[in-house]
């Protein structure tokens, strides 16, 4: 095997490609990256048997053949060259050592056997559509900061893609995507996209829910999607994310989603947004809450610290409308944060009382909804 | 030789500077003497209920009074706790029930009967808190009381309101305790343990010279392994640490060394904290003959589940998270911890999060005993609250409560989940 390829090329393959790669090193071979030359084109594939990662490039392939090197040590030694260079790999077979030349630089990196990397095996996956990648990253973006990072309750460590139905006021079923750790929930929904209509509800893991993320940083284009019940495939530009889907049951949401919450709150974010990090700068403990005190078009931010003190702001008529009855109610700040986040210009808060879910909702932007719980103030 | 305070156990009566010759309370004659230069002004204090588990269990049945009666399970069990006539005869607490029969065969084994012990604690916590706000529980049967500016309240110093409380707890409770009375915890402590059972320990400035001679296995916190590195460097008493600058400490001990030092001359700076218990609430059960599948060892577990659960009400707590624990026929033990994404008392919850640790550890291996803890443990009105994944919570919270109100009327078998019915 051996290949000619420009630097930048290369890094950002695998960049892409070293982030996947194990790097708790219990099976050395997960470590590694598959480098292909097949008919003159080079592919890279990373896996940690959860998550495959398979990146094609337009490169000077010079000869036929494939090896598997660190892909850590790859990634660090292209990263370290100088912009511009050409990079040459250059590999004679077996076990012998892959070259690696740049200019005056050369290395020589030990290689483990190709027969020995796995392939994840994808089986068909009968669904597909394909999805502007804007709005799949809005979907992820307003939703992954919900996902649970508990492990007894794995089926939360992931985001919930699926078909809802349509409600009223909506023309037609939508692709929705869920994540909830239990003390909040986050639910963002867009058009279904052609060809989406039987999928099955799937769980994806947080892990591949982040790699994939990255591969959307730099997309404009649509991203392909596939699935079927058990494994997922984005194709984003030249790169294929292959992923295991997380084997449960994701909880029935909607059933804790409150329908009658009828005291309306609506403020600014940015002025909600400081003044809950003012306020809460009081206390470093990340669970203490921040109290809302809220009469008719006032808000009162205020948070205490056992140690610290305590900490309160005013927001008043022309910054923040409400005209229910006086209501107290307590949230942690960090929470907030996440979901104002997320919002552009006005949040509206829908209360039932102080123990209560609280629903929160972008005024801009029906497509995302929040529930959020109370803590006790 | 000058002379010093004497309090009287019995009457509490004080005598601020009683002649150093005196070996009978002046009021009421009893022999029952405490006598000490500093003790009117010290203020931290160490309780410890004596033997506490027996002392319950022979408060209820006087008829084993005099007999050695031991706390704890089966043959295969260990003795959990001691009475001071088995301790005697050379039983100690931890000692494998086969091995404590061997030594005393006439004792008398009760098998423990925690909402019992719980509800004494409870009473003691309370007869406690009337001396101060600022009690500390460490364990079910001990406690540290900063009594620090209660002599203005009481009328009396610290020292005569707990040989007061001591009287109390025995008239009203049935129990014994002990008391230390220090300047510190760390002295108080050691104080408590001076002349168990029924004791009354003070030290003061004189707790250095009188550490000096000890071993270093009396610090708490100086174990074994520790005392064999200790050994190491020639270092067996105190003394030989009480002299070490901080700097010497550190390269001599490690970055513990200073803080060793320290406690080796009594220095210590905790805080008595109501808000900081380090309680352990947890359950287990050692099996009568090993088990290695699946099936039995998850209804052991349910067992504890519920168990735990019951405790953690008992206690005015719930779990954070669970720790599992496992024995195996080697006597190897593995624990295993998960956290849980809103504190629970449901057993069902406990289960849930258990049974996913106990199915990776299910690989052939014989166990010998399994158990189930909480931790950490958690204020019990933060338990179970509604919980957006779970829209089921409430009704769950409902059908124990259902299940609990049922318990206490008809007793515990009156309503058993299926999954705790022997299948076999």
């Amino acid at each position: 095997m051996k290949l000619k390829a420009d630097r930048a090329t290369l890094l950002k393959a695998l960049a892409h490609i070293q982030s996947v790669a194990e790097k708790r090193n219990t099976i050395p071979i997960l470590a590694n990256v598959l480098i292909v030359v097949k008919e003159g084109r080079l592919s890279l594939t990373a896996t940690d048997m959860e998550i495959a990662v398979v990146e094609q490039i337009a490169s000077g392939a010079v000869r036929d053949g494939a090896t598997t090197a660190p892909a850590a040590v790859l990634y660090e030694i292209v990263r370290k060259l100088p912009d511009g260079a050409e990079v040459e790999l250059d590999h004679s077979g077996g076990d012998a050592p892959l070259a690696l030349r740049a200019g005056r630089y050369a290395t020589s990196l030990n290689v483990l056997a190709v027969d020995d990397f796995p392939s994840m095996t994808t089986g068909s996956l009968p669904h597909s559509f394909r999805i502007p990648a804007p709005v799949l990253r809005g979907l992820i973006d307003r939703t992954r900061f919900a996902i649970s990072t508990e492990e007894t309750r794995y089926y939360l460590n992931g985001i919930y893609l699926h078909v809802a139905e349509a409600a009223a006021g909506e023309a037609g079923p939508m692709l929705r995507a869920v994540a909830t750790d239990g003390h909040r929930l986050a639910r963002v929904q867009t058009e279904l996209p052609p060809g989406a209509a039987g999928m099955p509800g799937v769980i994806v893991p947080r892990k591949t829910i982040n790699e994939l993320r990255k591969l959307l940083d730099e997309a404009a284009d649509d991203v392909e999607v596939a699935l079927s019940e058990t494994r997922i495939q984005f194709t984003v530009g030249s790169v294929m994310l292959t992923s295991k889907l997380i084997d449960g049951t994701f909880p029935e949401y909607e059933r804790v989603i409150p329908r009658d919450n009828d005291k309306i709150l609506r403020v600014g974010k940015k002025d909600f947004s400081d003044a809950v990090a003012r306020v809460a700068a009081i206390s470093q403990e990340r669970s203490r809450p921040v109290k809302l005190s809220i009469d008719r078009n006032l808000l009162i931010l205020s948070a205490a610290s056992p140690d610290q003190g305590t900490a309160k702001e005013e927001l008043d008529e022309g910054r923040v409308s409400y005209d229910s009855t006086p209501l107290e109610i307590g949230f942690q700040a960090r929470y907030l944060n996440d979901i104002t986040d997320q919002i552009e210009k006005d949040v509206e808060f829908a209360f039932s009382d102080s123990a209560a879910p609280t629903v929160v909702r972008d005024v801009d932007s029906p497509s995302a909804l929040y529930v959020l719980m109370p803590m006790r103030v | 030789m000058p002379d010093t305070p004497v309090l009287c156990l019995d009457c509490q009566h004080v005598e601020p500077a009683a002649d150093a010759a005196s070996r009978r309370c002046a009021h009421c004659r009893s022999h029952r003497l405490v006598r000490h230069a500093e003790l009117l002004d010290l203020t931290v204090a160490h309780v410890d209920a004596d033997a506490f588990y027996c002392s319950v269990e022979k408060r209820d049945r006087p008829e084993l009074a005099a007999l050695p009666v031991l706390v704890g399970g089966g043959t295969r069990g260990v003795v959990t706790a001691a009475c001071y006539v088995a301790r005697m005869r050379g039983v100690r607490s931890a000692m494998p029930m086969w091995q404590a029969l061997k030594a005393c065969p006439d004792a008398v084994v009760i098998r423990p009967d925690f909402p019992k012990y719980t509800a004494a604690s409870r009473a003691l916590r309370g007869l406690m808190q009337q001396l101060t706000p600022l009690v500390q529980s460490l364990s079910i049967d001990e406690a540290v009381l900063d009594m620090a500016g209660t002599e203005a309240l009481h009328g009396a110093p610290p020292a005569a309101m707990l040989a007061r409380l001591a009287n109390r707890v025995e008239r009203e409770l049935g129990i014994t305790i002990s008391i230390g009375l220090a300047p510190n915890r760390l002295l108080a402590k050691l104080a408590a343990g001076l002349d168990k059972p029924r004791g009354f320990g003070v030290l003061g400035a004189d707790a250095r010279q009188w550490l000096a001679g000890k071993p270093v296995r009396l610090l708490p916190g100086i174990g074994p392994a520790q005392e064999k590195r200790l050994a190491t460097r020639g270092i067996t008493r105190l003394g030989q640490l009480q002299g070490l600058s901080a700097r010497e400490a550190q390269a001599l001990l490690g970055d513990d060394g200073p803080h060793l030092a320290a406690r080796a001359r009594g220095e210590d700076g905790r805080r008595v904290d109501p808000a900081r218990e380090t309680r352990s609430i947890s359950a287990e059960t050692t099996f009568n003959a090993d088990l290695a599948d699946a099936a039995s060892l998850e209804r052991h577990l349910w067992q504890l589940c519920e168990k735990l659960g019951g405790r953690l009400r008992d206690g005015e707590a719930s779990a954070g998270g669970v720790v599992l624990k496992l024995k195996t026929q080697r006597f190897l033990t593995r624990t295993r911890a998960a956290r849980l994404g809103t504190p629970t008392v449901l057993p069902e919850r406990l289960f849930d999060a258990a049974r996913q640790l106990l199915v990776r550890e299910v690989d052939g291996t014989a166990f010998r005993l399994i158990g189930i803890g909480a931790s950490p443990i958690l204020p019990l009105q933060d338990a179970d609250v509604a919980d957006l994944a779970d829209p089921s919570m409430p009704r769950r919270v409902a059908a124990q409560a259902a299940i609990d109100r049922l318990r206490d009327r008809f007793g515990k078998s009156a309503v058993q989940r299926g999954r705790a019915l022997d299948q076999g």
